[in-house]
């Protein structure tokens, strides 16, 4: 009796010990890929890293160059995105925040934002593919902006009503009980009070689109020159990289992997960046 | 006269307010419209191709772009086998961190491991892709596809899945490519779920003696499934649309033959990356949208059903404290 006692406390333990070796290993199995990922990266993307990759346009094949226009491009385009997608999901969240919170309209836009905001973004390409360049008949950075800027807003949506809700009531009520009208409580005091999370959902969308290749494939296109007019076709860095590292080409594969050096600091800084934005403080 | 001067300023201010309001209920109504155009959008650009099979695009497993003559078989069939292979390695392996960092891990550690692996979701997916295709693939086709095929190519049924070239370029590299993109997703919601359960009943069964395993697997894990499989349905959308890990490793063929997994394949994603800016307009492209229609479809009912489970689990945190 007593044994059978004993050998099911063992086994409860065998049990656990296993279960959470497994655990730990699950754990180290992250964290390999995250440091395997970034250590190429850094390694190949510095050996591929020089001047010449800021100030030359991307080259033909087996020539020397670097990724100016791309790299310009990727700012010009994520830039007037951000421009654009901000307002609009400020504005949004607002109303879902401050306005009504609880009606039928604002909980299917909820709805609606979560599914935007997972929806896959080659999706979003062909949607603009269809409302821009199909009717304009060329490609164009404009396209690649406003598909951009098509991702900014679910993220920004999300952020700012979430940050507006963390805003105390009694800010609100008091702004009110001086005869302060809405806008100026919302714009002058929580949206104020919110600042910083509202910069982070900035920050990770900025972070996001800076990386995103699929929306671009058929809106910008890609441009093997500079070109300072967003009505054409214009390269930006992930889809150069994208070109660059299906080739066999030596110096095309070197040039993609110092892109993607730049991409992943600049992505990873922006999120590290909005993390330290919003720590707890403690 | 004086009450005049104050309400001018005070009508100012009153329209002031009406256009905030109108123009963030215009906002609100853009993203709505922004769901209802992308359907729109992709159903008119999907007409031709639409009108001419209907349904039976989805089995029918021709794509030739000379002949014009298309299916969507061959795709479909790549996105859910590769979306496949990424669940069953990430979520096993999500759930153990999300288990590390809920019981296991010492407070001061938490953080830290938290943000590594959810920066593990921050990197591109281009990124994923490039590293697959030029670190990753030679690396696995030389430890892990050849040594699979020397021990096991000649079992049956098991030499079914690991026929083909092993040059690290496929279903599987793809999947596993997948699973490393989606297990942040999963594990930030398992670990999120898990911790809303009540310390009270945590704390109870190991009072009554449970092992650490038995508390998670007995009492968290029943208490938390609903939202448990809502992170993984989360990580199945992402892993169904994902578009560039996929088209760098996934070897681009339209291939059916074989239920390999070493065998190079296409996915939705990849085809339309690939074909859609050099498509000609008409079939073609019209079946290259149905096939992001099909897409979007896809990952629209997944996408809901995760977001419903994981709005039932967080009415529940709400009424239970």
């Amino acid at each position: 009796m007593s044994d059978t006692k004993e050998q099911m406390f063992e086994k409860r333990r065998k049990v656990n010990q296993m279960a959470i070796a497994l655990s730990m290993g699950a754990m180290a199995f992250g964290l390999v890929w995250l440091v395997w990922i970034l250590w190429d990266t850094i390694i190949l993307g510095i050996g591929g890293l020089n001047l010449s990759t800021f100030t030359e346009m991307t080259p033909a094949p087996n020539d020397a160059g670097g990724l100016a226009n791309a790299i310009y491009g990727s700012f010009i385009m994520v830039g007037l995105a951000t421009l654009i997608g901000t307002p609009i999901g400020i504005l949004a969240g607002i109303y879902l925040a401050e306005y009504s919170p609880k009606s039928f309209l604002s909980n299917v836009t909820r709805f609606v934002n979560e599914i935007l905001l997972s929806a896959p973004s080659i999706v979003i390409g062909l949607f603009v593919y269809n409302l821009v360049v199909a009717t304009t008949k060329t490609f164009s950075g404009w396209a690649g902006v406003i598909a951009l800027a098509l991702i900014v807003i679910p993220v920004v949506i999300r952020t700012t009503e979430n940050m507006l809700l963390l805003v105390p009531a009694g800010l609100r009520e008091a702004a009110y009980a001086l005869g302060t009208p809405k806008w100026k409580v919302i714009v002058g005091i929580t949206l104020k009070a919110a600042s910083s999370g509202v910069v982070t959902g900035i920050l990770l969308a900025v972070a996001r689109i800076s990386g995103e290749t699929a929306p671009l494939l058929f809106t910008a296109l890609n441009n093997q020159f500079w070109n300072s007019s967003l009505s054409g076709p214009v390269a930006s860095l992930p889809v150069t990289i994208f070109k660059f590292a299906m080739s066999p080409y030596q110096n095309w594969q070197e040039l993609a992997w110092a892109g993607v050096f730049l991409i992943t600091v600049a992505v990873l800084g922006l999120n590290i960046l909005a993390r330290l934005l919003t720590r707890p403080q403690s | 006269m004086n009450t005049s001067s104050q309400s001018s300023p005070r009508k100012v201010s009153g329209l002031l307010d009406q256009l905030f309001g109108w123009a963030s209920l215009g906002a609100v109504l853009l993203t709505l419209a922004m769901l209802a155009g992308i359907l729109v959008s992709l159903v008119t650009g999907a007409w031709p191709a639409i009108a001419k099979y209907g349904l039976s695009f989805l089995t029918r497993s021709i794509w030739d772009p000379v002949q014009d003559e298309f299916g969507g078989l061959v795709m479909i069939y790549g996105t859910l086998y590769t979306s496949i292979i990424a669940l069953v390695i990430a979520v096993p392996v999500s759930f153990g961190i999300a288990l590390f960092l809920t019981e296991l891990s010492p407070s001061w550690l938490k953080r830290p491991l938290g943000t590594a692996i959810e920066l593990l979701a921050a990197i591109p997916s281009i990124v994923y892709g490039m590293w697959g295709l030029l670190v990753f693939s030679p690396i696995l086709s030389t430890y892990i596809q050849m040594p699979l095929q020397r021990a096991f190519g000649n079992v049956p049924v098991l030499k079914m899945f690991i026929s083909g070239p092993p040059v690290g370029i496929g279903i599987l590299s793809a999947g596993i490519i997948l699973a490393i993109m989606i297990i942040p997703f999963i594990a930030s919601v398992m670990r999120d779920v898990f911790e809303v359960t009540p310390p009270l009943l945590k704390e109870s069964a190991y009072g009554l003696g449970s092992t650490t395993w038995e508390v998670v697997s007995q009492v968290v894990l029943p208490y938390t499934k609903a939202g448990v499989v809502g992170g993984i349905m989360l990580g199945l959308g992402r892993a169904l649309g994902e578009t560039m890990a996929v088209t760098f490793v996934i070897g681009n063929m339209n291939q059916l033959n074989s239920i390999s997994v070493f065998e190079p394949a296409n996915s939705i994603t990849s085809a339309l990356a690939n074909e859609f800016a050099e498509a000609s307009n008409g079939l073609h492209q019209a079946s290259l949208i149905y096939l992001g229609l099909v897409l979007f479809f896809i990952t629209f009912v997944v996408l809901s059903f995760s977001k419903i489970l994981l709005a039932k689990m967080r009415q529940r945190e709400g009424t239970s404290s």
